[in-house]
């Protein structure tokens, strides 16, 4: 879900003019009054308990014995022990392949929404403006869509002997599809429940890639793709000679976001596999829930050991994130 | 290959109607329009159209694109039916909006005063604190979510203030959560006000909560909009940290987590569970439409900056 919203942010931002060329940085009074600290206080006291300081104490938990018995009333303090939780997941063949999976669904989700709706966002260009507006209103519907609503039609939408993708492949020919498709359960296999998730995520997420390409292209001079044409490039050559440098930047800024949004997924595949019971379908997200939450009795410890990891992946994409805003002058 | 050539070699002028090719190519572009909007906006419609479907239809093997006859009976099911005793949709929907309007006031206020903080004054930690906001913003909660919970946990056990099985907790968290966003928003809001109009303001003899209120607020109001509609839509989403802080307190659910009813007991009520989600889908909609609408001008700017 994040990623609607998140998305709106993307667009939000009005380019703040540059002010005065100084910046913002300018001082505007003695630097000595206390009033930016008494500002931004408020806001830093909050994240910190809430945010950043669980970023410690998560790395703290993984490398001690803790579980939901430490928090009774009277209970010992959790145990430290060295790096059992580390040296037991990189020795379980069940958290390669849960970690494996998790890149791999990853990929193809960032890939698959990347290049539809990079696509879209041509097709948006080239169709006359009236028509652009009415199909840019239907992908808003899709972007707004709650992940819990998206999730529940999906399920419906797969639902064995009545969704209506089995009953449409089932009155489909044999000889195309196949048979067996009424009672064909999509939700047991890792494949067949993972095409699901990647189908519900890249529904929710093209809409805001189509459209900041969209804008992207719309900022890209006329002139640029005239003089590729007397040159004698096609609409292929032209993509990868002209649009493609000129949105490098997007395009990079746009891939570390859904990176990220998809490696953290959750809601989707909470209604989707609808237990913990069936391990193979598990994501790492899901993996730190089902320790945390559903395993008895609930192990923090194990739980925040596949946090730390999943914590490292994003940060290693987040410094790439950082590094295009720096250039950016975001943060000055 | 002589085509081509032909077309190459003419002189460019206007052509009062197009050739074939450029028909047939203008054909295919707007096919492939109509299969984007329909694959967009099919979920949705499936979902709206069966919370219209009598529950027969439903069940029938006989799946049709467009229901036979609309019924109102599972609106009706989810807006009066008691899902637990003495609880129904709307103190779902009252618990929900306590969340989210709460974060959300809590939000503004705390994301506009750091946004004038970093926007407007220099100050030793302002590099940090914007890096800080956006590494945090990255880290999602679903990481974060045990240690949360157990902070609060232990919060709780010490202090004695429920904030777990109640909805103090996730009002917490959905502020924090939202917070680092909305200060970048606000901030390029801020930063848009001219510094002049301020001065100018102060010159004239108004103390500085004049300025803030007469001449900074209305310019930023519309970001304060849009940085409030924004985490609206997350708090009102938001699924993870409601479903692990309330836990069996089942008469403090937010509408996200009540939809679990409608599975279970009865069999899975399909009908219900459609009605339900369009009606939790509703409000992200019209916000966003409204946000949308505002927005793609200023998209271009915001989204491109090479």
């Amino acid at each position: 879900m994040a990623s609607t919203a998140e998305a709106v942010r993307e667009q939000t931002p009005p380019q703040p003019p540059p002010v005065g060329g100084g910046g913002p940085g300018k001082p505007r009074r003695r630097r000595s009054l206390p009033t930016p600290y008494l500002l931004i206080a408020p806001a830093l006291v909050i994240l910190t308990l809430v945010l950043v300081w669980p970023v410690v104490q998560m790395v703290w938990n993984s490398l001690h014995d803790y579980t939901v018995r430490n928090l009774l009333p009277n209970a010992p303090a959790p145990e430290w022990n060295g790096f059992a939780h580390y040296r037991r997941l990189l020795s379980d063949p069940e958290f390669w392949t849960i970690l494996r999976n998790t890149v791999v669904v990853c990929v193809l989700m960032v890939g698959t929404t990347m290049v539809l709706g990079t696509l879209i966002g041509i097709l948006l260009h080239k169709l006359p403006r009236w028509f652009s507006m009415v199909v840019s209103v239907g992908m808003m519907l899709a972007w707004a869509t709650p992940a819990i609503s998206a999730s529940l039609v999906f399920r419906w939408l797969f639902l064995p002997e009545r969704g209506l993708v089995n009953v449409a492949l089932d009155r489909l020919p044999d000889w195309l599809v196949g048979g067996g498709w009424l009672n064909y359960n999509w939700f047991l296999e890792p494949l067949s429940l993972f095409s699901v998730l990647i189908a519900v995520i890249v529904w929710q997420s093209f809409p805001f890639i189509a459209v900041s390409v969209l804008a992207g292209l719309k900022s890209i001079p006329h002139e640029l793709y005239e003089a590729a044409r007397v040159d004698g490039a096609g609409g292929w050559r032209a993509f990868w000679n002209v649009t493609f440098p000129m949105l490098r930047p997007l395009f990079a800024l746009l891939m570390v976001l859904q990176i990220i949004w998809d490696l953290r997924v959750f809601t989707q595949l909470y209604i989707l596999a609808n237990s913990f019971q069936n391990k193979s379908v598990y994501l790492l997200s899901y993996y730190i829930y089902q320790q945390g939450f559903s395993s008895s009795p609930a192990n923090y410890g194990m739980g925040s050991a596949i946090a730390v990891v999943m914590t490292v992946m994003i940060l290693a994409v987040t410094a790439y994130y950082l590094r295009i805003m720096i250039r950016q002058g975001e943060t000055r | 290959m002589t085509a081509t050539a032909t077309a190459a070699s003419a002189p460019p002028r206007r052509r009062r109607r197009a050739p074939a090719g450029v028909l047939l190519r203008r054909a295919g572009l707007y096919a492939a329009g109509a299969a984007v909007f329909l694959f967009s906006v099919f979920p949705v419609y499936w979902m709206v159209a069966t919370a219209f479907k009598p529950v027969g239809e439903i069940f029938s093997k006989n799946t049709r694109l467009f229901p036979e006859t609309l019924t109102l009976e599972h609106f009706d099911r989810v807006l009066n039916d008691e899902l637990i005793p003495g609880v129904n949709f709307w103190e779902f929907l009252v618990n929900s909006l306590i969340v989210t309007l709460g974060s959300v006031a809590a939000g503004a206020v705390l994301s506009l005063l750091a946004a004038v903080a970093v926007a407007r004054f220099r100050f030793r930690m302002r590099g940090a604190f914007i890096i800080l906001l956006m590494v945090i913003q990255m880290v999602p909660a679903e990481a974060l979510i045990i240690s949360i919970f157990i902070n609060f946990r232990r919060f709780q056990d010490a202090s004695g203030l429920q904030m777990l099985g109640n909805l103090s907790g996730i009002l917490i968290v959905y502020t924090a959560v939202a917070l680092p966003i909305t200060i970048m928003m606000l901030r390029g809001f801020v930063a848009s006000v001219p510094r002049e109009l301020e001065e100018a303001a102060a010159i004239d003899g108004a103390s500085p909560w004049t300025v803030f209120w007469r001449i900074l607020m209305p310019l930023v109001a519309p970001g304060l909009v849009a940085a409030s509609i924004f985490a609206f839509i997350t708090a009102w989403n938001e699924f993870i940290v409601a479903l692990t802080f309330l836990g069996r307190s089942t008469e403090e659910y937010t509408l996200p987590l009540s939809l679990s009813y409608y599975f279970g007991r009865f069999g899975t009520e399909w009908g219900a569970i459609m009605a339900a989600s369009t009606l939790l889908t509703l409000p992200v909609m019209a916000f966003f439409l409204f946000v949308q609408r505002r927005m793609v001008s200023g998209l271009t700017m915001g989204a491109v900056k090479g």
